[in-house]
């Protein structure tokens, strides 16, 4: 079993000396991976769909970005920084989703992830408008590890990120608070008859798929030394969800592959067109609606216990 | 004051362009529960229809806005019946993913047919430039727009109180289920209403391209306008989508002209707390 979980790890750190030319698209794999797990927490998990997830990723990317380049580009702290501006931003917008009730709630996570695009975007002086922040420079890793050109600092530092985090949220989802959240999305209504404070659990699980979210992006703005509003645009918070129903809901290593196969497919596709892969991802996502939602790692499931023999 | 009155009309003529656009989904959300952000797809369809008669065929406007908001009324229909019967009673996030993945279908084959480029019309002689009255400056297609629109709300608002057709669409969006014990062909009216809603939102597509501006990215920039009149306007009454289209047209309007370093921030902002002060709508009965 420890030799399972061994494989998707050992694979991505593989990576590293397979595709020395492509370590920036596995760093992207790598933060696209960390946002997904973050989306799967409250979507997978909890059961709460959110069209504005990008908010936190964004907030976080410009926290990072901003406190290096105002001077202050040690990454692990940056990275701290943008997971609790990001908890934060979840703190305070969790009641307010939450109050408004399932699909009043939906249209709540849209706007209020628009009103921080259109802040940020209006807020030149502070992030850079729709040029993006420029002048970010990071600090080498423990004073040592520098980002280089290629990107091989900038992958293992973010793989580790990754690794440590993904290893967290497996803990969390399989303790008591991760199972009364699925209670909560299994039947709302019979949660709280079994002692679960519903909206306690649901705000302290927003809170936190925010802060892995604002790490994702404040990875993002370390790695490439740039934050743009692309980090906050309803693109990403839709991309998202799609990574997570096309490796399948509810599963943090469906969140993984679902990152990998939208990312790299994604590269090759709009390498081609991104008009071509817009068509392509569109089909994509009304063919998996209208599949269902294993996702690929449910197939993947589904062979193995039929290769058992069950 | 003149140029207030003038924003202020501006404003009115944009929001009754949002209502007809978005009046169509204000059933799909409360009748179906059906979470759809591929309505403006709707309106892009028809917005491209009428830009390739007016511009390349050479038809006449009127017949290019009816032929926009049949081909509209058609593509919806078909949708409806070979795709989106199967998102009905699904879960939020499978419908929010199909309707995603629809109108990026539907963006990346406009862009591929007619370009990226924003989409201009040359608009009849007896529509353009302005007129003024009572020394008022008021554009002839704002006024054009006004008038048409206030038609078709009206139509609209007899035709749901006045008809049979009506009251067992009322009755439909009142309580699905009952509706469905009193033999009531729920799924039928649906069908017909999402054509009519459709081929509304080609109407006010085709209609838009002047205010609005088209391009392949319109479902997706004007996705929030459309909810939010849905969502503040309420889906049971034709009075409750038009005035939030109103409100909204102006405010919008209002706060480009005199406020332009603020931006949309208004309007996502209005659009929270709306939800947050009326979550079931402006003009919702308490329950």
């Amino acid at each position: 079993m420890i030799l399972l979980h061994a494989i998707p790890w050992a694979a991505a750190l593989a990576g590293y000396w397979v595709f020395p030319e492509q370590l920036p698209l596995l760093s992207a794999i790598a933060i696209a991976a960390l946002f997904a797990v973050s989306l799967d927490l409250i979507v997978g998990y909890a059961g709460l769909v959110t069209l504005g997830h990008a908010a936190f990723f964004g907030a976080g990317a410009y926290t990072a970005g901003i406190l290096a380049q105002q001077g202050w580009g040690e990454p692990f702290s940056g990275l701290l920084a943008a997971a609790a501006v990001a908890a934060l931003l979840g703190l305070i917008s969790a009641p307010l989703v939450l109050r408004a009730g399932e699909l009043a709630g939906l249209m709540v996570t849209l706007g209020l992830g628009l009103m921080l695009y259109e802040a940020a975007n209006k807020a030149a002086a502070i992030t850079g408008g729709a040029d993006g922040l420029q002048g970010v420079e990071m600090w080498p890793i423990f004073g040592l590890y520098r980002f280089d050109l290629w990107g091989r600092t900038a992958y293992l530092y973010s793989l580790a990120v990754l690794f440590v985090l993904f290893m967290l949220a497996r803990r969390l989802v399989a303790s008591p608070f991760g199972w009364s959240l699925r209670a909560i999305r299994g039947n709302a209504r019979r949660a709280p008859a079994l002692g679960v404070p519903v909206k306690a659990r649901l705000t302290a699980a927003y809170v936190i798929a925010a802060a892995y979210a604002g790490v994702a992006g404040g990875l993002l703005a370390q790695t490439t030394s740039f934050a743009s509003l692309d980090a906050l645009s309803f693109q990403r918070s839709a991309d998202g969800l799609l990574m997570l129903v096309l490796g399948g809901l509810g599963s943090l290593y469906g969140a993984l592959l679902g990152a990998v196969a939208f990312t790299v497919a994604h590269h090759a596709l709009s390498e081609a067109s991104p008009v071509f892969w817009q068509f392509w991802l569109g089909i994509a996502l009304v063919a998996l609606a209208l599949a269902g939602q294993g996702g690929l790692f449910g197939l993947a499931r589904a062979a193995i216990s039929r290769l058992r023999g069950r | 004051m003149a140029s207030a009155i003038t924003v202020l009309l501006d404003g009115v003529a944009a929001g009754m362009l949002l209502f007809v656009l978005s009046v169509g989904l204000s059933v799909t959300l409360g009748l179906m529960n059906v979470v759809n952000l591929a309505h403006g797809a709707f309106g892009m369809l028809g917005g491209y229809v009428c830009v390739v008669l007016l511009n390349r065929l050479g038809v006449p406007f009127p017949l290019a806005l009816l032929a926009a908001a049949l081909a509209a009324a058609a593509i919806g229909f078909v949708l409806e019946r070979l795709l989106y019967v199967h998102i009905y009673g699904r879960d939020h996030l499978t419908q929010v993913l199909f309707s995603i993945g629809l109108v990026f279908v539907m963006g990346a084959v406009a862009d591929w047919l007619m370009g990226a480029r924003t989409q201009l019309i040359q608009l009849p002689s007896w529509l353009s430039g302005r007129m003024e009255f009572a020394g008022i400056g008021l554009g002839r297609y704002r006024l054009f727009l006004i008038i048409l629109c206030g038609l078709v709300a009206l139509a609209l608002h007899f035709g749901l109180v006045r008809t049979r057709f009506g009251a067992r669409l009322r009755a439909a969006v009142d309580d699905g289920v009952v509706a469905r014990g009193m033999g009531l062909p729920v799924g039928r009216i649906f069908s017909i209403t999402f054509a009519l809603g459709s081929g509304l939102a080609g109407l006010g597509g085709a209609l838009g391209v002047e205010i609005f501006g088209l391009d392949p990215n319109f479902p997706l920039k004007y996705m929030v306008y459309f909810l939010v009149v849905v969502a503040v306007g309420g889906a049971n009454s034709v009075a409750g989508p038009f005035l939030a289209a109103l409100l909204l047209g102006v405010v919008d309007v209002a706060g480009k002209y005199w406020l332009p370093e603020v931006g949309a921030f208004i309007i996502y902002t209005a659009m929270v707390v709306l939800l947050l002060a009326r979550p079931q709508g402006l003009l919702a009965r308490a329950k």
